[in-house]
């Protein structure tokens, strides 16, 4: 069976006809969407990370016809806030390689709009989902920190 | 020279793209219509082959071709990344009628898409006559059945091989006599330790597409930390002259060491070889769990004895390592633990001996992973010393103290080097200073039924192979004066891009932007033995130093020519090249551009380097933990890291390497176990099962620098990418020790190992 | 030696053919009368195994995505997820907060906006940390066929094709303390524990053992309303008789009973010993 869905992938309305086991991942890398990452198959690794209706979900996890007539964000469409957040990461030398850096980066912006001046512990919290296995975190929570103060600042 | 960008944290070249998401890894630039490869793999973990029946599968539509063992090369290859002639077995096939493991492959399928050739995979009939598997490394030796039977296994360097015994390698270095030594000491430790295999985990796993080009050649675009060995390797598998091939390597998602082994290529390549269509694989996390190269399991035991005053005088090793199935890095790796540890405390000792084997058995080969055998070395003999400190009452730093090998020391253990460049000691120093030892050691009951406790290890590694590895760097001068840098060493994350353009622009006093670093393809790039070994800073960065020396006497040459006066008469600011006589200048652009029309200057300059050395980084690692006295719960708080890795070229990214390394160390010491089953199969198989540590699981990490100079190294730098994995698993055993008197010797150090150890006492 | 015919390789599909947003109970009660049909909550559980789905069956047509506190209780959609749950500040001011504290190590938050309650409660999963939490409330589910019944009851039921609507939990003044013992901080639990006391009777859950979470109750009141310590003991020497535990990847049944008596005992504590109530 093929099935007709509607959405709007970054804010772009699109109809396709997909197969009812088509997953969100796979949908969006198929629409050019390459910032979307496959780490694992056990919803473990948090790469995949996409905003669907405002809310960070896994794609490798959510079946593309669950997207039917709703907003599905990657960072393809968040490419400012993916370079300014991704900006307090790079001073720190802390994409190393890179791989995790949109899906965390995704999940990051997701936070700073849920959590009104979240505490360390929260932002821990908030950010667990998200493995990487270069940093050892560190690097990745002071450019957090960083520019979470930055957003503080500018208001 | 000037130093502006090195010492610098300058931002890693390709960082804007990877934080935005830019398609540039492997999958993201593999062509749309790429026949889609994967390998049905077998459920046994020892069998051979009766029939695989493919009739059925190759009728499901798409499908393009199905190879199994008797489609292959016969010609045995070895799939560790490792310079010519490799140490490691030649004991492979692509496909091979007897499978060793559970999870070897059985058929390579392709077809058009991931659907069909999961399909097809369903209707491939195999029988197997199942085999009884050896899966106890420690009874591998000798026992009845052999892994590798085949008569044409062969290796080209043989470190005391005997595969009838399932005997990978095996050996014994000595200095002095140790028993005699050890029998005269006052204090001795004999105790042995056991590591477990571990995944690299990095977060994009193996993957490659291949496709041929205009000239009939096999392209491969390969997430890889050893383009040059790939090309080797997949030459000698398929039978064809290295001219055939070339290797490209994108992005690439991390790598450790696992891409140090050519797991995955070979695949995609014998697909395209045959069919001459383009083709991929991307391993899935759990082939990237169950196939592919994790950490070799050790069985290590020590014995240290030290005189009344406490100084060691003799130390002994006994190694046995788990190579699993194949030999893939197996004699190298085991040679680490002994010549990365005893180096540290055996300076002033009067005997030492390193004994080694390593054996077969019916599990996943093990293959390179960062740290690369000190790691498995480094918890025994840290552990040993923690224990030796104990049982002589004395507090473990100052043992250390008085053992440690300090700048200027002679290192018989250690190929007979020098110390030339050592800051061990301020390292210790520095490191109990920032946990505040004195006043936490051993440790603090904090009457809620929790203790806080202190632990210690220091560590060294290398900073390449010397003699053995080569780096080479090409450089050339473009239009207007910007540079083109060409390096085969693969930055995998790591940021060595950027670092040796670092090194390059304080050496031609120019601008780090103004340096285009190219990746690795070993068509255009010069030879790099590739990123591994610790070596890329070191090695490729004295290759840069050269190579930019040489091209500055070339553009002082073309300048001088321009101004009219000899070269000695002139010098090379970076922006100008000046006659010293008269004060007249020509800029860099006039002399770039003019070596593009009607000129005879060569502007390019390349230049190798290796090294008859491989000076050792040092660290020490002490670290806080709070244990939970009824649950066994450990929570660090505070990991302090002190490293010497001479020159901090980027402190940024030696930081983050530290921070990163400590944390993969943490996961060895305390969560990760690659476990297998009673019949073979590897239970460890997702991320579920696998468990890397996660940001709550990590505590507050400090690292500081205790910089010394290296006089082989560029700008004195030093490696530091595979030391730091090494102090996490010994510190946290000696500070579970500190709270609980209860030595845990095999990792990881769980909450109920922790437990049982008390309730047990 | 005996030769043996393999023809699957260890590879996991999952494949749905049909896909049908349901418009009503009935029909999703209809369509998975058939063995080869389910019902999706999120799909990060389900996509694990070998599964090829016939009809797949979406309930998010239905309205079961929201949770109404009304004066008895709350009423929770089957298609709420666990981060509706964990974040929902109505329901946590309830019962000590436990049911946020439940959710909160399941992997991540991304994870926990796409797994469901009716999911995670269909499934009876022997490491649930939601059903171990909500085995200790006076918690029911509702089925389409069968009613509202105890959860108590429902997680003893084997699996059949009656369509999970809503979980309900009555409020009551219950004091209900929730802890995990895990090897990472998002694992899956090693042991998980609630402890629970009402109108002075006391009554604990062990779930991971590693099977699925099992209810005792003090029915012989070992407990008093504040324990002495030597009735604790008792209670627990009762526990680790009672219940059974296993070992698997991540714990020996040895420890994992060791640890059923220390986070038992903790439990209680932490209810006996704190302030305000």
């Amino acid at each position: 069976m093929i099935m007709e869905i509607s959405l709007w992938l970054n804010n772009v309305f699109i109809k396709d006809n997909i197969a009812p086991d088509t997953l969100l991942l796979d949908y969006v890398r198929s629409k050019g969407c390459y910032s979307v990452k496959r780490g694992c198959e056990t919803s473990n690794c948090g790469l995949c990370t996409v905003i669907l209706e405002g809310k960070p979900v896994l794609s490798c996890s959510t079946l593309a016809v669950r997207a039917n007539g709703k907003h599905v964000i990657t960072m393809e469409g968040l490419q400012e806030e993916a370079a300014e957040v991704g900006g307090f990461l790079a001073d720190q030398g802390s994409e190393q390689c890179g791989f995790c850096s949109p899906g965390f980066i995704m999940n990051v912006i997701s936070m700073s709009k849920e959590l009104k001046d979240p505490t360390l512990e929260e932002v821990k919290g908030y950010l667990a989902g998200n493995l990487c296995r270069c940093t050892g975190y560190q690097s990745q929570l002071r450019a957090v920190l960083n520019y979470l103060n930055a957003k503080k600042e500018a208001k | 020279m000037k130093m502006n960008a090195v010492n610098a944290s300058i931002r890693k070249k390709d960082a804007m793209a990877l934080v935005t998401g830019k398609p540039v890894y492997t999958d993201d630039i593999a062509p749309k219509d790429c026949l889609v490869v994967k390998v049905l793999r077998s459920p046994y973990a020892h069998a051979m082959i009766k029939e695989v029946k493919i009739d059925a599968a190759l009728k499901v539509p798409g499908i393009e071709c199905i190879l199994t063992y008797e489609d292959v090369p016969k010609t045995r290859f070895t799939i560790a990344g490792q310079t010519y002639p490799e140490l490691s077995p030649y004991d492979r096939l692509i496909l091979e009628q007897r499978v060793r493991f559970v999870g070897d492959g059985v058929a390579i399928i392709a077809g058009k898409d991931e659907s069909s050739v999961l399909k097809a995979m369903k209707l491939i009939k195999v029988s197997y006559e199942v085999l009884e598997p050896v899966l106890d490394f420690t009874k591998a030796k000798d026992h009845k059945v052999v892994v590798h039977p085949e008569e044409d296994w062969k290796v080209l360097i043989p470190l005391g091989p005997d595969k009838n015994r399932n005997i990978v390698c095996h050996g014994t270095e000595e200095q002095g006599n140790f028993e005699e030594e050890y029998a005269k000491c006052k204090y001795v430790i004999d105790e042995t330790y056991h590591t477990k295999a571990n995944q690299q985990a990095m977060m994009e796993t193996f993957r490659a597409y291949t496709y041929m080009d205009a000239y009939g050649r096999l392209n491969v675009v390969a997430s890889t930390q050893v383009p040059f060995h790939v090309r080797k390797t997949l030459a000698t598998a398929l039978e064809t002259k290295k001219s055939n091939i070339r290797v490209v390597k994108p992005r690439i998602g991390g790598g450790f060491g696992a891409k140090q082994t050519v797991v995955a290529e070979i695949y995609p390549a014998i697909v395209t070889w045959l069919t001459g269509k383009p083709a991929k694989i991307i391993y899935t996390r759990e082939e990237s769990q169950i196939a592919s190269s994790p950490r070799h399991e050790m069985q290590i035991r020590v014995r240290i004895g030290a005189d009344e005053k406490g100084k060691i005088q003799a130390m002994g090793i006994n190694t046995l390592s788990n190579a699993g199935a194949f030999g893939d890095h197996t004699p190298t790796t085991i040679g680490l633990s002994g010549t990365k540890t005893l180096p540290i405390y055996t300076s002033n000792a009067k005997a030492y001996k390193f004994e080694y084997e390593a054996v077969y058995t019916n599990q996943m080969a093990a293959g390179a992973y960062r740290g690369y055998g000190a790691t498995q070395g480094l918890f025994a003999v840290e552990s040993a010393i923690n224990e030796l400190a104990a049982k002589m009452n004395i507090d473990p730093t100052i043992l250390r103290e008085k053992n440690i090998v300090k700048e200027g020391d002679f290192m018989s253990a250690y190929h007979g080097e020098t110390a030339n460049s050592c800051a061990l000691d301020r390292c210790l120093e520095k490191a109990k200073e920032m946990i505040d030892w004195d006043n936490k050691y051993p440790c603090k009951d904090l009457g809620n039924g929790k203790v806080r406790s202190v632990g210690i290890a220091v560590a060294m590694q290398g900073s390449c192979i010397n003699d053995v590895d080569v780096a080479s760097v090409s450089i050339k001068i473009s239009d207007d004066g910007f540079y083109n840098m060409n390096i085969g060493a693969t930055d995998m994350g790591t940021g060595c891009d950027t670092i040796l353009a670092q090194i390059a622009a304080d050496c031609l006093d120019t601008d780090v932007n103004n340096i285009i670093v190219s990746g690795v393809d070993t068509d255009i790039s010069p030879y790099d033995s590739g990123s591994y070994a610790s070596s890329t800073t070191y090695l490729t960065g004295m290759a840069t130093i050269k190579t930019c020396e040489e091209l500055r006497e070339k553009i002082t040459a073309a300048g001088a020519d321009m101004l009219g006066c000899k070269p000695e008469e002139a010098e090379f600011d970076g922006n100008s090249v000046i006659n010293l006589t008269n004060h007249k200048s020509i800029s860099l652009i006039d002399i770039a551009n003019n070596s593009m029309c009607g000129s005879n200057h060569t502007l390019e300059a390349c230049v190798k380097h290796t090294s008859p050395v491989s000076p050792p980084p040092y660290m020490a690692g002490a670290v806080e933990v709070e244990i939970d006295k009824e649950t066994g719960h450990l929570d660090i708080i505070d990991y302090v890291a002190v490293v010497d890795c001479g020159t901090v070229i980027n402190p940024n990214l030696a930081r983050v390497q530290t921070e990163g390394g400590l944390v993969q160390g943490i996961g060895m010491a305390l969560y990760e176990d690659v476990v297998y089953g009673k019949d073979g199969t590897c239970y460890s198989n997702s991320f579920m099962q696998y468990k890397i540590p996660s940001r709550l699981d990590v505590g507050q990490i400090r690292v500081a620098f205790e910089s010394s100079y290296e006089p082989t190294g560029p700008f004195g730098a030093k490696s530091i990418g595979e030391l730091v994995i090494n102090t996490p698993s010994p510190a946290l055993a000696n500070a579970v020790y500190n709270a609980t008197r209860v030595n845990v010797r095999t990792l990881p150090i769980t909450s109920e190992k922790i437990i049982m150890g008390m309730l047990n006492k | 030696m005996a030769v043996i015919i393999h023809t699957k390789g260890d590879l996991t599909l999952f494949t749905i053919k049909n896909y049908v947003v349901v418009k009503d109970l009935e029909e999703a009660y209809v369509l998975n009368q058939k063995r080869s049909n389910v019902v999706l909550g999120g799909i990060a559980w389900l996509k694990m195994g070998e599964r090829n789905i016939q009809n797949a069956i979406d309930l998010s047509g239905l309205g079961l995505d929201k949770i109404e506190e009304t004066e008895e209780g709350f009423e929770i959609g089957s298609m709420v997820t666990l981060r509706e749950l964990e974040t929902n500040t109505a329901l946590n001011s309830y019962f000590n907060g436990v049911i946020a504290k439940s959710t909160e190590h399941i992997v991540g938050v991304q994870f926990r906006n796409c797994a469901t309650v009716g999911g995670s409660i269909f499934s009876r999963f022997g490491f649930s940390d939601i059903l171990t939490c909500l085995l200790a409330l006076d918690a029911y589910v509702e089925l389409y066929k069968g009613g509202v019944i105890p959860l108590r009851e429902f997680a003893d039921m084997p699996k059949d094709n009656d369509i999970l609507v809503k979980v309900i939990i009555k409020k009551d003044r219950r004091e209900v303390s929730y802890l995990t013992h895990r090897r990472t901080a998002t694992d899956i639990p090693v042991i998980a524990c609630t402890v629970a006391r009402v109108n002075h009777k006391w009554q604990v859950v062990l779930g991971a053992r590693p099977s699925k979470a099992k209810l005792l109750l003090d029915k012989e009141q070992m407990l008093s309303n504040n324990p002495t310590e030597e009735e604790i003991n008792k209670f627990i020497e009762y526990i680790k008789e009672n219940i059974q535990f296993g070992s698997n990847m991540r714990a020996s049944a040895e420890f994992r009973k060791h640890l059923a008596g220390v986070l038992c005992k903790r439990g209680i504590k932490e209810i006996t010993e704190r302030k305000g109530l």
